[in-house]
């Protein structure tokens, strides 16, 4: 009955998305060469591709490891870099020819698989020592680490000042390997989203899993963890490689997507929104231990950032509030400020989304909350 | 069988364990005794090795637990209950009692031990599904009893279960401990309670400043003056 169920729930899924993807496809072709749906709609759906990984690989470190990680870009930009210097290998090599090419699809998701890898691999480096510290020395190992890798690829020969970022000639050095441009963005739109989907379902699975369980045994309690036959610093580590390896690969997205690569736009004081402050941020947002909540928050902390940046209501404004948008890391402070007054558990707190349970999970939530209103009104009577 | 020979343990300068030689036979039910400080949650904890012994030896069925892995010693049929329960408290009754069953591989014998867990416990399966941190103390110590269960241990060590609970609850788990006896499961139970462990138990040792000062038969213990004037308030 329950392996039904299940079985029926991965059905249902793939039908959705394969429906939505079709409709997605029809809809490309249709529109595909059309200025506002090229220039501003595909670009955002790519950078909400990558936000999503990145907030959803590192809820699984904090949401349901329970460990505090401030280095999570760092990891991202390992990504990007690989991704970014293999394809510039591949191209010089001349082992495929232009983005039409049949090979290039291959090139493009051995980039993307090797981004991951390498992340995983420096998660490994880092993970080993770190993970023996807990809470507030965890936190600071991991934004030492951050910090630190930019810093390494800043000086590295090959990517560093004098390489991919050389000045904006230098930074489009890759553009015709996996540096894509708005017509390639929408052509390679299918290749961005099956990798969201699989790595997000990747994830999933991973959380509904065995070792799912244990990692949450070990965030509530790792002495009872332990004692129940958990190797709790094998689990640790391997959680935070498997993290970062979905990193690497919003990293190689991040890539796709920018076509330039900067070592700043990681970094722990960019005021943008990619630092690994501002992934915690998107974590807690969407709630902790909620995989489709972090999704859902990328998408929301995507749609306030580009609003701050683009809104045309925001030069309506009095000049006194839309100076506050001159400070974007406030804005999303105060948007983290409000969220976390109302709902304290996070958005969608520990609930995940779900296709099959969604009627039956509205039905309960309405029934609780009239259980609720005829306790309070009882009470009321009593009184 | 479970053997400690002459443990030692120091916490930094401070020697806790001075010597500690303890036998617990098949089926029986050993209180360990003491006051606070004694050493009695230390002395558990160096079994299961969740703390490192300078000198001494723990045998489990001959076997010596020092050359094992603490984690692989729950797989050697070893369950710790902890003191102050330690449940996971934001997951499900039935998923920290699934945790308790993390070694055991055969899916099968997981949920018989399950069912098996649930018959001792009815009230854990009125709540399956609810988070463990909103059960009352004493389901949590259920719970906690529970999930040790959950391996079919040959022998169970039990921390303080009464900790914190009303006299009614205490009560209750020390009926769930007779049971557990009754049915054939080796208990070393270390408590604070001197007399509901001394009523329950078949022998029992009492651990004074990291020394056993006296042992034997419960019943024996329990009419003896210098426990029943340190210990049961008589």
């Amino acid at each position: 009955m329950k392996k039904n169920k299940t079985a029926r729930g991965y059905f249902l899924n793939t039908a959705v998305i394969v429906l939505l993807f079709t409709a997605f496809q029809i809809l490309t072709a249709a529109k595909g060469s059309q200025g506002a749906f090229k220039l501003v709609l595909v670009p955002s759906i790519w950078q909400c591709c990558y936000l999503m990984v990145l907030a959803a690989s590192l809820n699984l470190v904090l949401g349901f490891m329970g460990q505090l990680s401030l280095g999570h870009c760092g990891f991202m930009a390992i990504g990007a870099y690989t991704a970014a210097l293999l394809s510039l290998a591949c191209e010089r090599a001349e082992w495929f020819d232009g983005k039409n090419d049949p090979r290039f699809l291959a090139v493009l998701i051995i980039s993307v698989l090797a981004a991951g890898l390498l992340a995983a691999l420096f998660s490994l480096l880092v993970g080993i020592p770190a993970l023996r510290l807990k809470g507030d020395y965890l936190a600071i190992i991991t934004l030492g680490f951050g910090m630190i890798i930019i810093n390494i690829i800043n000086n590295l020969p090959f990517c560093g000042q004098d390489g991919l970022a050389l000045g904006s000639a230098g930074a489009s050095l890759y553009k015709n390997g996996l540096g894509f441009g708005s017509k390639a963005k929408v052509q390679f739109l299918w290749f961005a989203l099956a990798v969201t989907i699989l790595s997000l379902t990747l994830l999933f699975m991973f959380v509904r899993s065995k070792y799912g369980r244990a990692i949450k045994a070990i965030r509530d309690d790792e002495i009872a963890a332990s004692a129940s036959g958990i190797n709790t610093s094998k689990y640790k580590v391997l959680t935070f490689a498997y993290s970062a390896f979905f990193a690497g690969i919003a990293g190689a997205l991040y890539a796709c997507t920018n076509a330039t690569l900067s070592t700043s736009s990681f970094a722990f004081t960019n005021g943008g929104i990619l630092n690994s402050t501002f992934v915690v941020v998107m974590v807690v947002l969407g709630g902790m231990g909620s995989l489709t909540g972090s999704a859902v928050a990328a998408v929301i902390m995507f749609l306030v950032n580009y609003e701050i940046k683009n809104g045309q209501w925001v030069s309506l404004l009095p000049a006194s509030l839309s100076g506050i948008f001159e400070y974007p890391m406030l804005v999303y402070a105060l948007v983290l400020i409000i969220v976390i007054l109302f709902r304290p558990k996070g958005i969608f707190g520990t609930y995940e989304f779900s296709l099959q349970n969604l009627i039956p999970d509205i039905r309960n939530a309405i029934k609780r909350h009239r259980a609720a209103k005829a306790e309070k009104e009882e009470a009321k009577a009593n009184a | 069988m479970l053997e400690v020979k002459d443990l030692n343990l120091y916490y930094g300068a401070i020697h806790a364990l001075k010597g500690i030689s303890l036998v617990v036979h098949d089926g029986e039910l050993v209180s360990l005794i003491g006051s606070n400080g004694a050493g009695k949650t230390s002395t558990l904890h160096a079994i299961s090795g969740l703390l490192p012994i300078s000198s001494g030896s723990v045998l489990l069925d001959g076997k010596d637990l020092q050359k094992v892995h603490p984690n692989k010693i729950i797989g050697l049929g070893l369950a710790h209950v902890p003191e102050g329960r330690h449940v996971f408290a934001r997951m499900t009754v039935e998923e920290n009692l699934l945790m308790g069953a993390y070694i055991v591989r055969d899916s099968k014998r997981v949920s018989e031990n399950l069912e098996k867990v649930y018959a001792y416990f009815p009230r854990l399966k009125e709540r399956w599904k609810q988070l463990a941190g909103t059960l009352s103390g004493g389901e949590q110590q259920m719970l906690a009893t529970g999930r040790a269960l959950m391996t079919d241990p040959s022998i169970l060590l039990m921390d303080e279960p009464s900790m914190g609970l009303s006299p009614l609850l205490v009560k209750e788990i020390f009926s769930i401990i007779q049971t557990l006896h009754e049915n054939g499961i080796t208990i070393l139970l270390v408590e604070q309670n001197a007399k509901m462990a001394l009523a329950v138990a078949d022998r029992a040792y009492v651990l004074e400043t990291g020394r056993i000062s006296m042992s034997g038969p419960a019943a024996e213990l329990a009419d003896d003056d210098r426990v029943r004037k340190a210990y049961l308030g008589a």
